[in-house]
């Protein structure tokens, strides 16, 4: 039917497009990633598995541990605050439900560093709310509350939550209401029907809001040397830091493909684990 | 025994009376119909014997004891909604047996409950179905046994078939009746067909602007209803001006007197309503004078649409009986003894 009207090789256009900009570099990146290092600054093309067995070292174990650890901490906690919340915001009049969700998109306007320096400014000694803490009676003294995990997972978070509430906000706004009222005349209390009716139902939605924020976070590099301590540079770090500033771009390429590998596993986990909860 | 009563139940929006003391009495076993037009505060009276909204005064009592501080989920009653409500994330059985989930009863006595409930709506063995896979009428069913897996005191019902097109919705009203009457469980349907209210009710209860206009059997409000607007909700009817002195009709320039049948609900100036059916066809002269300006045969029936005093008037004959008259002919029109009607 539709084939009348629009030409069936438009879908080209976007299989180009993913090609060009998507898997051409992904191959660059992927010969990068096997060859051999060059001290002057860049590489010689080759074939070696050098950099992978680098990778190996307990140390980057640990990186990619942490890496994987704060990320899925943050989809977390993005998607247990951005649930309530969209359920809530879907409950509202229309008109605030608009000004919301203008109110979240401008937050994505800004950028991951415009952030990481206000958090860092905010959590600071000399002018962060530990000041107000202090004025208020709370603590003894200003202290900083940066670099700490704390600061970093409310970074990484304040960049998360708009993403989860904007995956989370359709599916939740067409919801039936009647199907809460149903489970209610049915004899369920409403804490059990929302854990009962409502989460079952957005099952697909809540792990499409995890996933994002997850893989998001993942590739987040400035926030953990803006906020974090050294331990808990992640994997996107020590990437930033093999290509920039050590020179050594087959071995930033080999932990690119390897990060990528594991949030690759771990996104088909997690949707394998949707599609089975969904036909229990 | 299940008796539901609702006393003097008012429900405000603002200064819009949704609910304006309505006083039911529903004995057990009844299969009731709420019908009105849409913004009558049929559903919102449904709503607020199921708990889902709460009254602004008035009380809502099963048995005797007052439900109206009872929250929903306290109240045990089944109810289907408009939109079905089915849940997609379960299967048909484990929709049916959400509410004996919920209580706490055991997985086998959970199936073989399904299963007993499946049999009665005539779907064995699509326990194990997905909601999407299920047809419009078989979701209805489900909906319908869900509402009734806990042998619900009260089994409610908003607009249940609105969804079905005309021929399965008729189907479907016969056996939702057989249904009710197999378990004689005290049912109330909320619809604004008033053919789906004929066929299942044994208590109409009219409702217009949050009043209740008229509650009776089907045949009392179709035959003797209370007022013009219950006439005219139920079936059709002719409504024109008369004036009646309690011994005789005066309309349309004619004075017919009234004989046994007739039913005198006001005198003075009121309104004479005649179903279709009891208008005669009779030569000119013995009859009050009209002419035909449409003629609608519908094979079944065929009504005559007619102006008399400036008024149209529908005259419906069995095809048997189908006078040779054509449009733009005068004919004479008689309201047929006994089944006179006048309303304030």
């Amino acid at each position: 039917m539709n084939g009348a009207v629009t030409p069936r090789w438009i879908a080209l256009w976007p299989a180009l497009m993913l090609g060009l900009f998507f898997l051409v570099p992904f191959g660059i990146m992927i010969s990068v990633s096997f060859a051999q290092r060059d001290a002057g600054g860049f590489y010689q093309p080759g074939f070696e598995l050098a950099s992978y067995a680098r990778f190996l070292a307990p140390f980057f174990a640990r990186v990619l541990g942490v890496s994987l650890a704060v990320s899925l901490g943050a989809a977390a906690i993005c998607v247990l605050l951005a649930f309530p919340f969209t359920v809530f915001l879907a409950s509202m009049s229309r008109k605030v439900q608009t000004r919301v969700l203008v109110v979240l998109l401008s937050v994505l306007s800004l950028s991951e560093v415009i952030i990481g320096f206000s958090l860092s400014t905010l959590l600071s000694q000399t002018a962060g709310i530990g000041n107000l803490f202090y004025w208020l009676g709370l603590i003894e003294a200003p202290r900083a509350y940066t670099p700490s995990l704390f600061a970093l997972m409310t970074g990484l978070c304040y960049l998360g939550f708009p993403f989860a509430v904007l995956v989370l906000y359709a599916p939740v706004s067409r919801l039936d209401p009647e199907v809460v009222e149903a489970a209610r005349t049915m004899g369920a209390s409403a804490p059990r029907a929302f854990m009962g009716v409502v989460v079952p139902m957005l099952r697909g939605a809540i792990v499409g809001a995890f996933i994002l924020v997850f893989v998001f976070t993942l590739g987040s590099y400035l926030l953990p040397q803006l906020l974090g301590r050294p331990e808990h540079w992640t994997l996107s770090v020590h990437i930033t830091d093999q290509a920039i500033y050590q020179a050594n771009l087959p071995f930033a390429a080999a932990m690119s493909v390897f990060l990528m590998l594991v949030a690759m596993a771990l996104v088909g986990l997690s949707s394998l684990a949707a599609r089975d909860g969904g036909a229990a | 025994m299940t008796e539901l009563r609702i006393e003097g139940l008012s429900k405000r929006f603002g200064t819009y009376f949704a609910l304006d003391d309505v006083s039911i009495t529903i004995p057990h076993g009844r299969f009731v119909c709420l019908l009105g037009p849409s913004g009558c505060g049929k559903t919102t009276l449904l709503r607020v014997i199921a708990g889902l909204e709460a009254p602004s005064a008035g009380r809502v009592l099963v048995d005797g004891v007052d439900q109206t501080a009872v929250p929903t989920h306290k109240r045990g009653m089944g109810m289907v909604f408009q939109s079905l409500a089915l849940f997609p994330h379960l299967d048909v059985a484990g929709n049916i047996a959400y509410p004996l989930a919920i209580r706490g009863v055991d997985r086998a006595k959970r199936a073989a409950r399904a299963q007993e409930l499946l049999d009665l709506v005539k779907l064995p063995g699509m326990g194990g179905r997905r909601i999407h896979q299920l047809s419009g009428g078989q979701r209805q069913r489900v909906a319908i046994a869900r509402g009734l897996s806990i042998d619900p005191q009260v089994f409610l019902l908003d607009e249940p078939l609105s969804a079905l097109d005309a021929g399965l919705r008729e189907h479907m009203q016969i056996e939702l009746r057989q249904i009710q009457q197999s378990l004689g469980v005290t049912t109330v349907v909320v619809t604004h067909d008033q053919k789906e209210a004929l066929t299942m009710a044994d208590l109409v209860i009219v409702m217009k602007e949050g009043k209740v206009q008229q509650a009776g059997t089907p045949m009392e409000v179709y035959h003797a209803p209370a007022n013009a607007f219950v006439a005219d909700f139920i079936g059709s009817t002719n409504l024109m001006p008369c004036d009646c002195d309690g011994k005789a009709i005066s309309v349309l320039g004619a004075r017919l007197p009234v004989v046994e049948g007739d039913l005198i609900r006001a005198t003075g100036a009121a309104q004479l309503s005649v179903r279709p059916e009891n208008v005669a066809l009779v030569p000119p002269a013995e009859g009050i004078p009209a002419e035909v300006t449409f003629i609608r045969d519908l094979g079944e029936s065929v009504h005559f649409v007619m102006t008399a005093g400036g008024r149209t008037i529908t005259a419906q004959v069995p095809p048997a009986a189908r006078p040779e008259i054509a449009v733009g002919d005068a004919v004479g029109l008689a309201f047929r003894p006994g089944h006179r009607v006048v309303l304030a």
